[in-house]
């Protein structure tokens, strides 16, 4: 397999766009997806009309051809659509810079809508679904009848291994959650704005599934994220600094499963985000001591241990030791999340990520530190996923 | 329903709604409010406000002297148990008797409202004016069809003194014509469990474990074990056959669920990540052990849970 490729530094993100982050946002997806991309158009300082290509997720209930009838984008060369949940994130952006690569598309626009609080909880898992006699609803087959529904217990169950092998516990996903909380606290488009959590909170909190507490779960979200990307000769002619797609990169491990890879030799890991780290790196040539601060994708805590891990910020099992001491929070090595990541900020599917990493580039974050280069930007774990690095131009 | 039908039950109805405003009668209290019912009636509820039983009490409340519960209203006039006449009797006693007769046998209270003037003192000798308020359409009801009975009551003392007054509503139905309420059974069945979607890939392990046999899908060809099962092995072929597992594993990773909550499921639910002796994992409940003594490594076995006529599913239990 390729571990590198020739799209280093081949494209850029030149608007971003979003709604408010709510719990209730009172009117449709659709409405949601429009306000979005139109405004990541106007951020772009283009004609909704120069947008030839329009990438979302396979989950998103909003068809690229109504966002283009309703914004006047008229014709469309470029539509693709990204499968796994919020694994398609980066993997989004990455089909955007494939395309204004290959020439299929000048202008695209990758977005993510949703009323994910108000409409369909993704936190009540796959409960009521039919079952229907496909692969992947069979899939569920293995943990629905057992009461394993939701992806917090299904991500419960590799937190637990992890704690038994590397002696970490729930105090080290907490400092996930105290980090996210202290910058979603500076950050006034945070639906958590003004309110940081402690350790001691974060331990106080209910159990949803041990070993999780309440407050290593992400929130549910209503909100619309668009991003819009084109080649760097085009984003030179924009009014917005260029932010560079240093790299981008798909991962599907070996013996990848759906939110389950519990059939591994051993569980603790991400191979799939292993496997696009060594492409990133190998692409860009950059390493972790290059990366000044990231967006780690946090629909749980635990698992943005393995992450900091599988691209190298520390060894294996060595991630509780790495955030320990405020490595992670704005002033520490690594600021991560600054946004406030999917716990503080608002669960966008981690397209509001991608934003962050964007303003990170721009030094516009409300948690911005200083002498940013380079932004890793991850996107969903326990299924096939992607990762970005952004940077100047 | 006929024409007729309709018509019969408009008839009845009218029949019914005759009796709207006449006079049930005046009925006397059997004796005047005193303290031993009070106390009766306080001491079976639980009230221990001394204003009801202690004069000296009672007199520095604002009151100034006992007084008997308001709600006691009714008990210094109703009648003991007595049967209704078989003819003759009050227009009320008709009334009902051309009910029972239609079917309508059955009685339930469904409204008390009563209004107070004044509280009720030992010594008040009350009496009742009461008067049939009105009967309604027939209803279809939880408990049945039926018409609704209001009658208004007065209540004053022997003196003439208005004290009190009542609605009082029954309903009037046909036994077993309710709403289907649910069986016994059906109230203590609890949601089955969300299905599994079967496949021709994995059908036979559903099936195998109707009949309690935990099977591990085997490669024909190289012999490999594999679950969740899949069409085709690692090696290339797609034929394969059918392990019985011993049962006997440990417990590789767990979770314990409190929420969401399903009805189908008890919580807190400890779910493990079984590895079983012959080398394949699967997620089971774990059965018999308090959640909180689960550990990894802990030795289990296998346990089947028949849940339904179509389900029966693993799960693991501490071995011995």
């Amino acid at each position: 397999m390729s571990e590198s490729n020739q799209l280093r530094d081949a494209a850029a993100i030149v608007g971003i766009g979003a709604t408010e982050f709510s719990k209730e946002s009172g009117r449709s997806e659709m409405r949601l997806a429009v306000e979005a991309c139109e405004a990541a158009i106007a951020d772009a300082g283009i004609e909704p009309a120069q947008v030839d290509g329009m990438v979302t997720f396979t989950a998103d209930t909003n068809p690229e051809i109504e966002i283009a009838r309703n914004l006047g984008i008229g014709e469309l060369s470029f539509f693709s659509r990204v499968h796994h949940g919020g694994g398609a994130a980066c993997g989004t952006i990455q089909q955007a810079v494939l395309a204004v690569n290959a020439g299929v598309a000048d202008y695209v626009v990758c977005y993510r809508a949703f009323n994910e609080r108000s409409g369909h909880r993704f936190g009540s898992g796959v409960q009521g679904r039919p079952a229907v006699a496909t692969a992947e609803a069979s899939h569920f087959s293995w943990y629905a009848p057992f009461g394993l529904l939701t992806p917090a217990q299904w991500v419960a169950m590799f937190a637990q291994r992890y704690c038994h092998e590397f002696s970490a516990g729930s105090e080290d996903f907490g400092r996930i959650a105290v980090a996210d909380r202290k910058h979603a606290a500076k950050n006034p488009k945070a639906w958590f704005y003004e309110q940081p959590i402690t350790l001691e909170e974060h331990q106080a909190s209910r159990w949803i599934v041990e070993p999780l507490h309440l407050l290593d779960c992400c929130q549910e979200s209503d909100g619309a994220q668009a991003l819009v990307v084109t080649t760097p000769e085009r984003a030179r002619d924009l009014p917005q600094p260029s932010v560079m797609v240093r790299a981008a990169a798909q991962g599907a491990g070996e013996d990848q499963h759906m939110m389950t890879s519990y059939y591994r030799e051993t569980i603790t890991g991400l191979p799939e985000m292993g496997l696009i780290a060594r492409q990133l790196w190998n692409t860009t040539g950059l390493g972790p001591a290059d990366i000044q601060a990231a967006i780690i994708y946090d629909h749980f805590t635990p698992l943005a241990l393995p992450q900091l891990e599988e691209f190298g910020f520390c060894g294996r099992g060595e991630a509780k030791d790495f955030i320990a001491d405020g490595t992670i929070e704005l002033g520490g090595r690594l600021p991560i999340n600054t946004n406030g990541g999917q716990l503080g900020e608002a669960y966008i599917h981690g397209m509001n990520g991608i934003a962050e990493g964007v303003r990170l580039v721009r030094g516009t974050s409300y948690n911005q530190p200083e002498g940013v280069e380079h932004v890793l930007v991850t996107a969903g774990t326990m299924v096939p996923t992607s990762a970005l690095i952004l940077g100047a131009a | 329903m006929t024409t007729t039908d309709v018509d019969e039950k408009a008839a009845f109805v009218a029949k019914l709604r005759a009796f709207e405003g006449l006079e049930v009668g005046v009925e006397e209290g059997a004796d005047p409010v005193n303290q031993p019912m009070i106390r009766h009636w306080v001491e079976a509820i639980g009230d221990a406000n001394p204003v009801y039983v202690d004069p000296d009490a009672a007199a520095q409340s604002v009151h100034g002297q006992v007084i008997a519960p308001a709600v006691m209203l009714q008990a210094w006039v109703m009648r003991g148990i007595r049967n209704r006449p078989a003819e003759g009797g009050s227009p009320r006693d008709e009334l009902l008797r051309l009910l029972d007769d239609a079917g309508f046998s059955s009685v339930v209270a469904t409204n008390c409202e009563q209004e107070y003037d004044r509280m009720l003192h030992v010594g008040d000798h009350l009496r009742t004016r009461t008067v049939i308020d009105s009967i309604s359409d027939e209803k279809q009801t939880g408990l049945g069809v039926g018409h609704f009975v209001t009658t208004r009551v007065e209540y004053e003392t022997l003196d003439g003194e208005p004290v009190a007054r009542m609605l009082f509503r029954i309903l009037k139905f046909k036994p077993g014509t309710g709403r289907q309420a649910p069986s016994d059974d059906g109230a203590k069945a609890r949601p089955r469990r969300p299905r599994p979607s079967i496949t021709p890939d994995n059908a036979f392990w559903f099936e195998g474990a109707l009949q309690h046999r935990l099977l591990i899908q085997a490669c024909d060809h190289c012999d490999t074990l594999r679950h969740p099962p899949e069409p085709r092995c690692a090696c290339g072929s797609y034929d394969w056959h059918v392990r019985d597992a011993s049962g006997r594993g440990t417990v590789y990773s767990y979770v314990v669920n409190h929420y969401p909550q399903i009805p189908a499921f008890d919580y807190p639910l400890p779910i493990g990540l079984i590895e079983l002796e012959e080398g394949t994992r699967l997620v089971a409940d774990l059965v018999g052990v308090d959640p909180s003594a689960v550990t990894i490594g802990m030795p289990v076995v296998v346990e089947w849970q028949d849940l339904d006529e179509e389900l029966s599913l693993p799960a693991f239990k501490p071995a011995k």
